[in-house]
């Protein structure tokens, strides 16, 4: 109980929050294998890394179902990636300044990131430098 | 067989830093650790402090850790351990003298989780039925004997001493499943508070440190999938 008083209380219930964050992290892992072992397929077995250039990348993403694919294995990663560091923040930061330090620049990081990512995703033109 | 025991000890209000004190007694490889640490209590050095009661294994009073691992004292022996053997106090509470560790914000967290039968209903005129199958469901955590060798194993725990911990959950999953409780809504809101079992890794060091075999992270898991789908 983060809210147990010295003399002993009630818990505050948060309201789910932790209760998602724990499924989304199975649901999130769960789905992240398949993804990554389809990422890891397509570029290092099918095709090699020295193939990968502008035109493949070009050619692929005018299906708009691989850049759901490669949005999702983004944003699952990240936010995967993000719930895991918030986790041990919570279990192992106990001084005040370090951890709002850390969980501002921890959220901040993820939210750029997810912004860059999702941008990138969105407004490529595989038509411009093609 | 000769061993050697290294027991870490301090005195609250004396000692500054614990402190590692040396011992070595004559003892048969069948010999308890207990047995052990009273050669040493009785014949060589009055001063040592450790709980014990019963002596075999029931009450929990001698939960320590052996070796880095939480045993009761009572229930592991001499030839499983070797001929040098480390004892600490549980980790995560605080010392009062030598092996003997404070207690009170652990039944603080056993009392949060009100272990005893709430039925708010008309009792029937004889007894609540339950039948076995509905008794097997909560079996493994009425073994429960609060000796804090699970809780005091948990790096959440070490690193969070506000969490639930592993001993309060089994105590409330004991309750929790019982068919004849009628308070599950007020149980899951204690357990699934920011302090309770979402603070589970699923490190697993409470199931190796039970001496009762409890299964306590599958409590656990049992815990937490009853408040994401409710109780089964």
């Amino acid at each position: 109980m983060a809210e147990l008083s010295e003399a002993g209380g009630r818990p505050r219930p948060t309201g789910g929050l932790e209760l998602y964050a724990w499924v989304f992290m199975r649901v999130s892992g769960l789905l992240l294998l398949f993804l990554a072992l389809g990422h890891l397929a397509i570029m290092h077995l099918i095709h090699s890394v020295e193939e990968v250039n502008f035109a493949f990348v070009a050619e692929r993403w005018a299906n708009p179902l691989w850049r759901l694919y490669d949005w999702l294995l983004l944003m699952l990663a990240l936010l995967h990636g993000f719930n895991g560091l918030r986790v041990m923040v919570d279990d192992y930061i106990r001084s005040a300044a370090w951890r709002v330090a850390s969980l501002v620049s921890l959220y901040g990081l993820t939210f750029l990131f997810l912004v860059i990512g999702s941008l990138v995703v969105l407004i490529f033109q595989p038509m411009a430098g093609g | 067989m000769k061993v050697k025991l290294r027991i870490k000890r301090f005195e609250r209000g004396k000692d500054r830093e614990p402190y590692w004190a040396e011992y070595e007694v004559e003892a048969e490889p069948t010999d308890r650790l207990l047995d052990a640490l009273h050669a040493v209590k009785w014949y060589q050095d009055g001063t040592l402090a450790f709980r014990r009661s019963c002596a075999h294994g029931v009450c929990g009073s001698d939960a320590m850790l052996i070796n880095g691992v939480n045993r009761l004292a009572c229930k592991v022996l001499l030839k499983d351990l070797g001929q040098r053997i480390t004892v600490e106090p549980m980790r995560g509470f605080a010392v009062i003298k030598d092996l003997v560790v404070e207690f009170d914000r652990f039944m603080e967290k056993y009392r949060l989780v009100e272990p005893y039968l709430k039925a708010g209903s008309e009792p029937p005129a004889k007894e609540r039925l339950q039948t076995p199958e509905e008794r097997e469901r909560f079996d493994d955590t009425t073994k429960c004997i609060l000796c804090g060798a699970c809780t005091t194993s948990c790096p959440s725990f070490w690193s969070n001493p506000d969490y639930l911990g592993p001993a309060a959950i089994v105590q409330a999953h004991r309750f929790l499943f019982d068919s004849r409780d009628e308070a599950t809504a007020e149980r899951l809101v204690v357990l699934g508070a920011r302090d309770g079992v979402w603070r589970c890794r699923t490190i697993y060091n409470c199931t190796d440190a039970c001496p009762r075999g409890i299964e306590v992270t599958r409590a656990i898991g049992e815990v937490k999938k009853a408040l994401l789908l409710g109780k089964r």
